[in-house]
């Protein structure tokens, strides 16, 4: 279980999550939406630990992310993976190397077991046998896929998408979509998934909920979002370029 | 004051993060073959050339004088004391301290250290130790080489062309050439590898924006450590000067 209680961010002026509460339950799938630099990357970071909060709280399965020391927290982020938006493959590795990353450096497996984690996790993704490139001879795709299984390998219990199907082909969105179900259904964890993509988030979501002004305006099923009567909601979901988003935009300009 | 008070947080941070297992050694051997081994092309050819430049434009002056064994004795204190060791500084910050800021800019613009951070790996603990390491350790081995390379171009000046004797040039050289010169000239390149990896080290990380914030970012990766450099040796020879009269 992800409890997150009041925080708030701001970076020199500007505010990017203001009082944000959101509880997320263990073994779903929760698809954060809000537009583009509204702070759903920001949101990620603290749940991560990699940002640190103005104010407010963070706990991962009961324990507070801020206030663990430095072996409580690598020990929690072993547990906890993350996907991000351009891949972030270590160029100077290859495939294989950035794969077992994770479990070279701290879990200490033999060469047999490590090379077979690495190809079972290729395999997860659909790209078996790509061990030996180096991450620039990757496609878009194929470099989202490869983070992916950088990010199964160390077996997390929680994984964290951002922005998952941006900037790739419909189809390659639509099989990250298929593979982000099968491995929520293998391996059993808690994703969360922040997108702007309305036909991702309905695919992959057990749960919906949209950022708006650095909080959570609306929270609920697929269905629920889909039927919704918030004017921002509803704005954001059907992709309107008239609502009340863009006339708050309009007013400071 | 902000760069300052930045560097001085990176310092002490690495420092600690230094002594605090897993200790890499090969991964320290991997910085060390980039920092060092990879210069010595550029290195050996910049210290030949100044000492036949220096070889050269000092045979100018000592013709004149009639006193051209003194030669072997200038080249040999300038060059251990000061031109081997800043110039050898400066190459290493041209050469290696653009291409860490280089490459921990392109990490940090393309997320990579946040990865490392999620996959429970410190980013100073994996990326500046060993190249703190490599550096303090490579500058005074790259500058003693430089040294002897320098020396070697006066020689072959003096020798092949001013007509001095070979065996008596180098008496003259070693005669000339004190411990403390010796010392002095080296105790300082493990400052400037020390800055040269924490100026890089925190221009990269602090890489603000897409390419131009990486170019931006080396630019000001290499005027700061020329600067501090040059400050520091201004500081060391001062110092010296002092302690060993």
């Amino acid at each position: 279980m992800i409890e997150i209680t009041n925080l708030h961010k701001s970076f020199g002026e500007h505010k990017v999550l203001d009082d944000l509460s959101l509880n997320i339950n263990s073994g779903k799938t929760y698809v954060v939406i809000g537009r583009s630099g509204c702070g759903k990357s920001v949101l990620l970071k603290h749940i991560v630990g990699i940002l640190k909060p103005d104010s407010g709280k963070v706990i991962v399965d009961g324990q507070e992310i801020n206030a663990l020391n430095v072996r409580r927290m690598n020990e929690l982020r072993l547990r906890i993976s993350m996907v991000f938006q351009g891949g972030a493959l270590f160029d100077s590795m290859t495939v294989g190397e950035n794969i077992g990353f994770g479990l070279i450096e701290h879990q200490h497996v033999s060469t047999q077991e490590l090379l077979e984690r690495i190809e079972e996790s290729l395999c997860l993704v659909g790209l078996c046998g790509i061990q030996n490139l180096t991450p620039s001879e990757l496609s878009g795709g194929m470099k989202k896929r490869v983070a992916l299984a950088r990010a199964i390998c160390i077996r997390p219990q929680i994984i964290l998408y951002d922005e998952p199907t941006t900037g790739v082909d419909p189809i390659t969105a639509d099989s990250i979509n298929e593979l982000i179900k099968s491995l929520h259904d293998k391996l059993k964890v808690t994703s969360i998934v922040v997108t702007h993509d309305m036909k991702s988030a309905y695919k992959v979501a057990d749960r919906i909920a949209m950022m708006y002004q650095g909080k959570i305006i609306a929270e609920g099923t697929p269905q629920e979002i889909q039927e919704t009567n918030h004017p921002v909601v509803y704005q954001f979901i059907n992709g309107l370029a008239k609502g009340p988003i863009t006339e708050t935009l309009e007013q400071f300009r | 004051m902000y760069f300052l008070g930045g560097l001085a947080s990176l310092f002490f941070q690495t420092l600690y993060l230094t002594f605090v297992p897993p200790f890499k050694a090969e991964r320290v051997f991997e910085e060390v073959k980039k920092t060092g081994y990879d210069s010595l092309p550029i290195v050996s050819l910049v210290a030949l050339f100044i000492g036949f430049i220096f070889a050269l434009q000092t045979a100018y002056f000592m013709q004149r004088i009639g006193s051209e064994l003194y030669i072997a004795s200038l080249v040999a204190l300038s060059v251990v004391r000061e031109l081997g060791p800043v110039l050898t500084a400066l190459i290493v910050a041209g050469r290696v301290g653009a291409a860490i800021t280089a490459e921990l800019g392109s990490m940090q613009v393309t997320e990579q250290v946040d990865a490392l951070e999620t996959l429970a790996t410190n980013p100073i603990k994996y990326l500046v130790v060993p190249r703190f390491l490599a550096l303090i350790l490579v500058l005074p081995l790259l500058t003693l080489y430089a040294d002897i390379v320098g020396i070697l171009g006066s020689y072959l000046i003096c020798v092949y062309k001013l007509g001095i004797s070979g065996s008596l040039y180098l008496r003259i050289t070693f005669e000339a050439l004190l411990y403390k010169d010796l010392f002095t000239g080296l105790f300082k390149t493990i400052f400037f590898g020390m800055i040269i990896a924490f100026v890089s080290c925190y221009e990269g990380f602090n890489v603000q924006g897409g390419a131009e914030g990486v170019g931006r970012a080396t630019r000001h990766s290499v005027v700061k450590s020329f600067i501090m450099i040059i400050l520091a040796d201004c500081f060391f020879t001062a110092l010296f000067y002092f302690i060993f009269p």
